[in-house]
């Protein structure tokens, strides 16, 4: 189902980049502007079912889009977010789960909109209501609380973080090359080494995890 | 060679100290010291005679306090006499009034330790100094004249013109060395104290600071740069060739060819965006030093606590500098201490940041050793701060910075 998307990004460059990536997988880009104050008009004029926003942009040069998202979140909660970002800041990661853990959240190092067939996976599933949180960020949270994670096979570790990125089991196996029943095995060890509950939803479950990790 | 001082000029070449100036600029010293002291004693002793008189009328109080505010006179026109001899320039030790108008400049120069000094300093002027100019250029001067004049009176008093003679020629070399003396002296009570040019202190010390700042103003435009530019080329481009991927037959040569090129884009997107976080951290201009330092510890090799609690955020300056030392000190635990693990610890307090990082490696660092440690105490030094280390052999490791928050 093609998505009504409002985007903005202050790269000329990028900004085409991102248009052609989305209209190539079938979506429509109602807007596409340049600063904070241009993405929160759009916004409002669009009623879109996704934005997509960098986070440094004008007017203020630093976190404005960041800032613009969270606004907009604000004034339409649970509106679909992702943030592209240059970096991987925890900083910014927690800002932005500190948006509630509704659903529709997803927040992307720029690269990853190279890997063209990912970022649009990555696109429909927040717009559909899931948690995408970069690799890197997970990374970085599993370092952090390496303590208790070190019960955790490698493997198990690996599956962790594509459940963190809003993969489904189907698509867990298939990047792994096993079954999808050794990967629902390995979730359960996860869940239950953690001492997290099961309940189904592939977003909840990521947010289960990352709630887990920034505690 | 030309001498610096009076007494410099002395030490050279008999023939080349004659010839110079020195003896004549030693001698219009000496002549305008007696004249000027003169004048100011005749002056000052009738003003604060008069004063005491017409202290009953009230006047009186006004002419004291001129006089005891004739320090300030006489010691600016000695120490313009003072070029005479000693070309180094005396600086005024005066500072400025705190307040405009003639009330402020009064309340600021009877305050100040210098007025009493120079006061001091004039009342050796008028009691001895000018007399003593006046003894020595009699002495130097006079009496051989004395002497070789004599036998006008006496004609058979000959013998003492051959030895006013002999002590003419010695009369530059007194006159000069007297004139360096009082010289040496006016210097050593007119010149400002250290406390008294501390103006000229901060002003060095605000130079320093500005020089760090251009320092850190050139380190954020550099990461903008790469943010703005490159790297944002390097996505785009990254983009169009996973575009073109889609556009390629699966396993054709020309989409392994591309996805090659998208692996290589990648590892240089990657290795910009690490150098650029090395530049100047992103988290540091948008959310200060908690964040930034959040962000450094989760990418830190070693596990470190962070309790970091400032009410507000501080000057750019105390931010970088404060993220320097910590990224310095984790980086040096990392490497060298063997540590375990390690905590960051900052507060404000009454406009001071208080920093600390301690590690529980095997310690010894030493500021002797290591360029690092040299580095952050200057750099801590630049932001006007302290630096202080506590390392014993065998550990732990405390370091600890203030850094002034104005």
């Amino acid at each position: 189902m093609p998505l009504n998307i409002v985007l903005a990004e202050d790269s000329p460059l990028l900004r085409d980049g991102l248009v052609s990536v989305l209209t190539r997988f079938g979506h429509r880009v109602s807007a596409a502007v340049g600063d904070a104050d241009a993405l929160i008009a759009a916004a409002h004029e669009h009623d879109p079912d996704i934005v997509i926003t960098d986070v440094r942009m004008p007017p203020g040069n630093a976190d404005d889009g960041l800032r613009a998202a969270v606004a907009l979140r604000g004034h339409r909660a649970g509106l679909p977010i992702l943030v592209l970002s240059q970096y991987i800041e925890q900083s910014y990661a927690t800002h932005l789960l500190d948006l509630g853990s509704e659903s529709g959240i997803g927040y992307l190092l720029k690269d990853r909109v190279s890997a063209v067939t990912h970022f649009a996976g990555a696109v429909e599933q927040v717009a559909a209501g899931a948690t995408v949180m970069d690799p890197e960020v997970v990374r970085q949270l599993l370092r952090r609380r390496q303590d208790p994670l070190r019960r955790l096979t490698p493997r198990e570790r690996e599956v962790l973080s594509l459940m963190a990125e809003g993969r489904s089991n189907a698509e867990i196996a298939r990047d792994l090359y096993v079954t999808e029943a050794a990967v629902n095995k390995h979730v359960s060890s996860i869940l239950q080494k953690l001492d997290l509950r099961l309940d189904g939803h592939g977003h909840r479950r990521v947010l289960a995890v990352l709630t887990y990790l920034r505690a | 060679m030309s001498s610096r001082t009076a007494w410099q000029a002395l030490a050279q070449h008999p023939l080349g100290f004659l010839a110079s100036a020195w003896p004549w600029r030693a001698l219009a010293y000496l002549l305008s010291g007696v004249v000027f002291g003169a004048i100011a004693m005749v002056t000052l002793l009738t003003m604060a005679l008069a004063g005491l008189v017409s202290l009953i009328v009230g006047v009186g109080a006004v002419l004291l306090l001129a006089v005891a505010l004739s320090g300030i006179v006489v010691t600016r026109i000695e120490r313009r006499r003072l070029r005479l001899v000693d070309p180094d320039p005396a600086p005024d030790p005066h500072r400025a009034p705190e307040r405009p108008g003639p009330r402020g400049w009064l309340e600021t120069r009877l305050r100040e330790p210098a007025t009493w000094r120079e006061l001091s300093f004039t009342a050796v002027s008028m009691t001895a100094l000018w007399w003593m100019d006046l003894l020595v250029l009699a002495f130097a001067l006079a009496l051989p004249v004395l002497l070789m004049t004599s036998p006008m009176d006496d004609p058979s008093a000959w013998p003492w013109v051959v030895i006013g003679l002999c002590l003419l020629p010695a009369a530059p070399y007194t006159i000069t060395a007297w004139a360096g003396a009082r010289a040496a002296l006016t210097r050593l009570i007119l010149a400002p104290r250290d406390g008294e040019l501390g103006r000229e202190l901060t002003e060095v010390r605000a130079s320093r600071a500005r020089l760090v700042d251009a320092f850190d103003a050139e380190r954020r435009r550099i990461e903008r740069d790469l943010h703005d530019g490159a790297q944002q080329r390097l996505v785009s481009i990254n983009v169009m060739l996973g575009l073109a991927g889609l556009d390629a037959e699966p396993g054709s040569p020309v989409a392994r060819q591309l996805a090659l090129a998208q692996g290589e884009v990648t590892l240089a997107v990657d290795e910009l965006r690490e150098l650029s976080r090395g530049v100047h951290p992103k988290a540091l201009t948008d959310h200060g030093l908690a964040a930034a330092v959040g962000n450094l510890t989760t990418r830190s090799a070693l596990p470190v606590t962070v309790d970091i609690r400032l009410p507000y955020r501080l000057p750019a300056t105390v931010e970088s500098t404060g993220y320097f030392v910590v990224a310095e000190s984790l980086a040096n635990a990392t490497k060298h201490s063997r540590a375990t693990r390690a905590e960051v610890h900052a507060r404000l307090d009454a406009d001071v940041l208080t920093l600390s990082v301690r590690d529980d490696g095997v310690g010894g660092a030493d500021p002797a050793a290591g360029t690092g440690l040299v580095g952050l105490a200057d750099r801590v030094a630049a932001a006007d701060g302290r630096l202080r280390i506590s390392s014993p052999a065998g550990g732990p490791t405390l370091l600890r910075v203030e850094l002034p928050c104005r």
